[in-house]
């Protein structure tokens, strides 16, 4: 699923993701930027991880392969941002920040923002169920000529 | 455990800090306010600041040994060291530093110190403010998740799911830190009380904080000065000693993984720790006298009195009551000075001058004969750290 073109859940402003310079997120990166979610996966033993390492935990295997995965998952934990502690989201809460867990891919989680649902802003009190059912929404952003950063795409979530 | 072990090797032999203010309200460099701390430290200890010769230090300390040796007189330095690891995790960590360089003849009089003029540098709540953004932040800041409140938000509500605890606990803890303030002269929220009413009407932060669930942002600085058992003898806390029993730092398995793959998530992180501490300290949980604890935000130290086995996820919404942490009265008496939340966020630093008062005898809020007192660090954060102090009769 495709967010709208122009419409961004969370306004400008906000720390642009670019790529560690040493390359080592770089395929996660261009993973969301073809709409796919990748995460960390060991060649040789099999093992997921995230966040990204340049070793395997299990294995020390230098073979970090990054594997497209269902971009679904579970909600494991949700916070609803009410203080703005960064300028640029002054005027946008609150807003719901989702730690989402992917169980195909044993469980490690990701984060992300919660996607208004088909009936429109959830209400400012709604409990959000932690073990409910997610899907990803990804949500392109161009590039920054002013801060010479590539185009990037977020990650969202839908209930 | 055999001989190695710090238990009982060193006492604190002074205590002292820089007045407390509000954050940017400080006449005073952090520099000055860190040499006011370190003299009143060992004016209280009845030694010349001559003769510290070394420092301990934790949390990126921005005051250098080295200028503050010069700027003392310091007659040499043996020791200067700092830890790794974020915000206040490691402060028991750095009295545990201190300890091992005079339990091993690297020094002799050590300083562990903390000074933080928020006002003067970047304030810790505000978070990253860059245009861009690379690493593990790149894959939580762009979605608002900014700030500490935010990030530890999401694992206390994750705990409160697994856990059954009930938000009561952090209100209790809120209303219990600033319920001792007020008995605290040098408290930064004296004669500003907390009542029920104030903390439920507060807003929120991101839930399931409320405003009074996270710690203050101050001006200020503390320390404790640091001897052999032995010396401790000859100055001026000889009549009633406290000494480090025993002390803990770091994390478990993959603790520090980022992007919240920590595990276990709805922890304070020490789950590793705590076996250890206890076994060098040589007392159980149920020995604690007084308990003092890192607020970062208070759902964190909730976690850490289940995990220091003080109490249990099934009582800790019975356990975790204003009547019960407060002193002299409460089983559980718990930031006997106001703490983060109501004396001075000095990175917990003064929980540890507190912890040793309250050995002393000297608290604003002295529980009555106090012997055995703990103080854990920064909550939820990988690596942390906690620490015991004993009376003689510990030994």
């Amino acid at each position: 699923m495709t967010a709208a073109t122009g419409q961004f859940l969370l306004p400008d402003g906000l720390p642009r993701p670019v790529p560690s310079p040493d390359g080592l997120d770089a395929p996660y990166w261009e993973g969301t930027l073809a709409h796919e979610l990748r995460v960390q996966r060991c060649g040789p033993c099999g093992a997921w991880q995230w966040g990204p390492e340049w070793i395997c935990h299990r294995c020390h295997s230098r073979d970090r392969a990054f594997e497209a995965v269902s971009p679904t998952g579970v909600v494991y934990s949700w916070t609803r941002v009410w203080h703005p502690a960064h300028p640029a989201v002054t005027h946008a809460v609150p807003y719901i920040v989702l730690v989402v867990e992917l169980p195909q891919a044993d469980g490690v989680r990701v984060v992300g923002n919660l996607m208004p649902g088909a009936d429109g802003p959830l209400a400012e009190d709604a409990v959000i169920p932690i073990g409910a059912p997610a899907t990803a929404v990804f949500e392109d952003h161009p590039a920054s000529e002013s801060l010479a950063a590539p185009a990037f795409t977020l990650v969202h979530w839908r209930l | 455990m055999g001989s190695r072990t710090l238990r009982g090797a060193v006492a604190v032999a002074g205590a002292g800090e820089s007045t407390y203010y509000k954050r940017g309200r400080s006449p005073d460099p952090e520099f000055v306010m860190c040499c006011e701390s370190i003299l009143n430290a060992c004016t209280d200890a009845g030694l010349d600041p001559r003769e510290i010769d070394g420092f301990s230090a934790y949390a990126d300390e921005r005051s250098d040994p080295t200028r503050l040796a010069a700027a003392l007189g310091v007659n040499g330095l043996r020791y200067s060291n700092m830890v790794f690891g974020g915000g206040g995790a490691m402060g028991s960590a750095a009295v545990a530093n201190a300890a091992m360089a005079i339990a091993t003849g690297m020094a002799e009089t050590v300083v562990v110190y903390r000074s933080l003029a928020q006002g003067q540098f970047r304030r810790f709540g505000a978070g990253a403010q860059t245009p861009t953004i690379s690493g593990p932040a790149a894959l939580t800041a762009p979605y608002g998740l900014t700030s500490a409140a935010q990030q530890f938000a999401l694992r206390v509500m994750r705990l409160f799911h697994e856990r059954g605890v009930s938000p009561s606990t952090q209100k209790a803890l809120a209303l219990a830190s600033y319920h001792h303030a007020q008995q605290n002269p040098r408290a930064v929220m004296y004669g500003r009380p907390l009542g029920p009413d104030d903390y439920d009407n507060s807003r929120w932060i991101a839930e399931p904080f409320h405003l009074f669930d996270c710690c203050m942002e101050n001006d200020g600085a503390a320390a404790i000065v640091i001897v052999s058992a032995e010396r401790a003898k000859d100055l001026r806390h000889a009549a009633r000693p406290c000494y480090l029993l025993g002390a803990a730092a770091g994390n478990g398995f993959r603790e520090g993984t980022t992007v919240h793959n920590a595990e276990p998530y709805a922890s304070a992180g020490f789950t590793t720790l705590v076996p250890r501490l206890y076994e060098m300290a040589g007392v159980a949980p149920s020995d604690v006298d007084v308990v003092q604890g890192y607020v970062n935000f208070t759902g964190g130290v909730v976690m850490g009195l289940v995990e220091h086995g003080l109490c249990t996820y099934d009582d800790v919404n019975e356990a975790c009551t204003f009547e019960n942490l407060i002193s002299p009265t409460g089983r559980m008496p718990f930031n006997t000075s106001g703490g983060n939340l109501a004396e001075c966020y000095v990175h917990g630093l003064e929980l540890q001058l507190e912890g040793v008062r309250q050995v002393w005898g000297e608290s604003c809020n002295q529980v009555p004969d106090a012997k055995v007192s703990l103080v854990f660090s920064g909550p939820m954060v990988a690596p942390t750290s906690d620490c015991i102090y004993g009376s003689e009769e510990t030994l």
